[in-house]
């Protein structure tokens, strides 16, 4: 136990401390509660129906001269305009009039409508009263195209603003694509390197290893080189009158296939090689020998006995595969973008930490369930041969 | 070999610089660009003057352009950027959520001599640059005039490079059917407005190819890939520097600025004031534009370039005639939800 103490404290200082409290950003919700609490007070016996009462407007004049000018008013801005947007320059244009000089609620009421009529229409009143908690299931809802609607229920978005749930699927089709063509590719060009003398093995596993020591991104340039319109795969296609027009082979899904079954290869290889390397020849042979076609032996005598390889280096590709962005971003078109590059434009593009935390965990959790169906299926632990 | 003492001196320093970086004192001003032509250029013409001019040496860094670093320096408290230069979707979120420090620019430069737009109270605008119709004058006979020409794919035959994403592309769309410049943010705002533009977009879908860096349309006109594209003006004329036939159609085209931005709570603020004031200035800002085809924000610095500069950049009067000022406000309000809509129209 003391032997793993140093590791254990490592990964839970840096691994999953940091990713649970951003998993927590998924549902975490200050900004309403923070910086409108008397409006949430008076809002609190509002029926959603008929108008809010007057005091609530008191309230919200009171609660926006304080919060003018400071940091908190621009986060409340941010997390409204996610309730209805164009929420955010109704509130900007309302804090630029702060302070109102109103000390009753009707007068609060008049001063607020003079400075835009959006405050007469009940949703603007709902998304605050809506967000009278610490927590709020918005975002975790909003990356299912759910949200909730005034009356509470969960219901879907119009199919016009529906695209993340076509995202995620998009995401895990892809990456099942590329594992079942890696294993396609992977497994006889395993097979073949555990036939061949140790010295040729090697040679062959340093040709598929060099490409893994090569950034990423110059992988991706060179494929648009060979694939792009004019590039060296469509010329000579071209050249050898195969075709007249050249193919579309890059910006679209297929481009996306081939560098990724291309990036991704050794991480099938590499585990196929290793558990393929203990299976003794003899089986077979003796399989063959007691009178059993050369196929037969191979498929119900070898085959099962590299499932291990099978399965690692299925699920290592399948979950690398699901987190990829850069490849689909650059050699992708806007219909093969992967849930990281959505994750990432939330991130950096939109600073919307709360949508990028609840898609990642979305993601995370989509992945595990995978997983233990991987378990349930194999009916083992993941095992490097 | 025996160490040498500088080296080794330089070696050991190294951990304890970075301690010191959150210590007041020590910290050389540190200006924060995009890198690339863009980053060379401001070199010469902000950085190297202004080392000269104050005597004292400034840290340049580039970066990405990813407020989310900006924002956790700030939010821990440990700021070591002073200037950073930010797009313009940046410049309000991060305005109005104090990541950066409240400045009333007016105050500091002269207003008189500062285009229109590039004045913001966080911020000030650092150079114009442009989202323009790009096209390959090898492959087309006969040369576009405007957006309506890009969706026209019976005199144009070919595909067409559009950034993946809602922004530029829903303006051009509504553009070339039909829509004033001037006009195309009223119309936007309009759910009938978004509707029009989506379904322009629709008769380009099986045309458009889409890019994502802004070095890809240049590299796909010049391969034929697709034979005209929006791109980016600074990175078309950095292509005809290197001799390909590549032609910019002024017309439509959507121009905007990158601010300089001060994160809030740097302990350098003063000479980061100073820095920007001096990046500003008719001088410095005539020097850059003749470094890279991005204009000038300040008037006087359009004066005095020459005609044959002032015809690449997206501001001289001639090419700003009937362009369009990308709207802030807008996208700050609608970014997220246009962009959504964008991926499930993609997806269909």
């Amino acid at each position: 136990m003391i032997l793993v103490g140093p590791l254990a404290l490592f990964l839970l200082i840096i691994f999953v401390i940091p990713i649970g409290s951003l998993l927590t950003r998924a549902i975490d919700n200050p900004e309403v509660i923070q910086t409108l609490p008397t409006t949430l007070k008076a809002l609190q016996h509002w029926d959603r129906k008929s108008t809010p009462p007057d005091t609530a407007y008191l309230a919200l004049s009171q609660d926006l001269t304080k919060a003018k000018n400071s940091p908190s008013a621009g986060e409340l801005a941010r997390r409204l305009n996610y309730e209805i947007p164009g929420y955010r320059s109704l509130l900007f244009k309302t804090l630029r009039r702060t302070p109102i000089q109103a000390t009753d609620g009707p007068a609060a009421r008049d001063a607020l409508l003079a400075i835009d009529k959006r405050w007469s229409e009940l949703p603007y009143w709902a998304a605050i009263a809506n967000n009278d908690k610490s927590w709020s299931p918005y975002y975790l809802l909003a990356s299912l195209d759910l949200k909730l609607n005034s009356k509470g229920d969960v219901t879907s978005v119009p199919p016009d603003t529906s695209a993340f749930r076509a995202i995620f699927s998009r995401t895990f089709v892809i990456s099942l694509v590329v594992t079942l063509v890696t294993l396609l590719l992977g497994y006889p060009l395993s097979y073949w390197i555990t036939r061949l003398s140790k010295r040729r093995a090697n040679l062959v596993l340093i040709c598929i290893l060099i490409p893994f020591w090569t950034s990423i991104l110059v992988r991706i340039a060179a494929w648009v080189v060979l694939l792009q319109r004019e590039g060296l795969v469509n010329s000579a296609l071209m050249h050898l009158g195969l075709i007249s027009e050249p193919l579309p082979l890059l910006f679209n899904r297929l481009g996306v296939y081939i560098a990724m079954v291309h990036i991704l290869l050794p991480f099938m290889v590499l585990p196929l090689y290793s558990v393929m390397q203990s299976v003794p020849p003899t089986y077979q042979r003796a399989a063959i020998s007691l009178g059993s076609h050369p196929f037969a032996a191979f498929w119900r005598v070898y085959v099962p006995q590299t499932y291990p390889g099978i399965g690692a280096g299925s699920l290592l590709v399948f979950i690398i595969a699901v987190g990829y962005y850069i490849t689909p971003a650059l050699l992708g078109g806007a219909g093969d973008q992967m849930i990281s590059y959505y994750v990432a434009y939330f991130t950096n593009q939109t600073t919307n930490w709360g949508m990028a935390s609840a898609l990642g965990l979305i993601l995370l959790v989509g992945t595990l369930l995978l997983y233990s169906l991987y378990r349930k299926i194999s009916g083992k632990e993941l095992t490097l041969g | 070999m025996k160490p040498r003492p500088l080296l080794l001196a330089l070696a050991l320093s190294v951990p304890f610089a970075m301690l010191g970086q959150t210590s007041a004192q020590a910290r050389d001003l540190t200006v924060v660009n995009f890198g690339g032509a863009n980053g060379d250029a401001q070199t010469a013409a902000f950085i190297k003057p202004f080392e000269k001019e104050s005597g004292k040496p400034v840290i340049s860094v580039a970066y990405n352009g990813e407020q989310a670093k900006v924002k956790a320096m700030v939010q821990s408290h440990d700021v070591v950027w002073d200037a950073v230069e930010v797009e313009t979707g940046d410049l309000g979120r991060g305005c109005e959520e104090g990541t950066y420090e409240n400045i009333d620019w007016s105050k500091i430069l002269d207003k008189s001599d500062i285009v229109q737009g590039a004045l913001k109270y966080c911020g000030v605008g650092t150079f114009v640059w442009s989202t323009v119709l790009a096209y390959n004058a090898d492959a087309l006979k006969t040369a576009p005039t405007g957006w309506a020409d890009f969706w026209n794919v019976k005199k144009f035959p070919g595909k067409r490079g559009l950034r993946k994403g809602a922004h530029y592309n829903l303006e051009f769309a509504l553009m070339a059917d039909g829509v004033a410049p001037s006009d195309v943010y009223k119309v936007l705002a309009t759910p009938e407005g978004v509707d029009r533009a989506f379904k322009k977009l629709d008769e380009l879908k099986p045309y458009i190819q889409w890019w994502e860096a802004g070095a890809q349309p240049v590299q796909m006109l010049s391969a034929g890939d697709v034979v005209m594209s929006a791109a980016y003006n600074g990175r078309i004329d950095a292509a005809q520097r290197e001799g390909r036939n590549l032609k910019v159609v002024w017309n439509g085209g959507v121009y905007d600025f990158d601010y300089w931005v001060i994160p809030t709570g740097s302990t350098n603020k003063d000479q980061a004031i100073a820095f920007v004031k001096y990046a500003s200035s008719p001088k410095a800002q005539a020097a850059y534009s003749q470094h890279i085809a991005y204009g000038p924000i300040s008037k006087k610095a359009i004066g005095m370039l020459s005609p044959d500069v002032l015809a690449k950049l997206p501001n001289s009067p001639a090419n700003a005639r009937n362009a369009l000022f990308n709207d802030l406000d807008f996208w700050t309000d609608h970014g997220e939800e246009l962009e959504q809509r964008f991926a499930a129209w993609a997806a269909r």
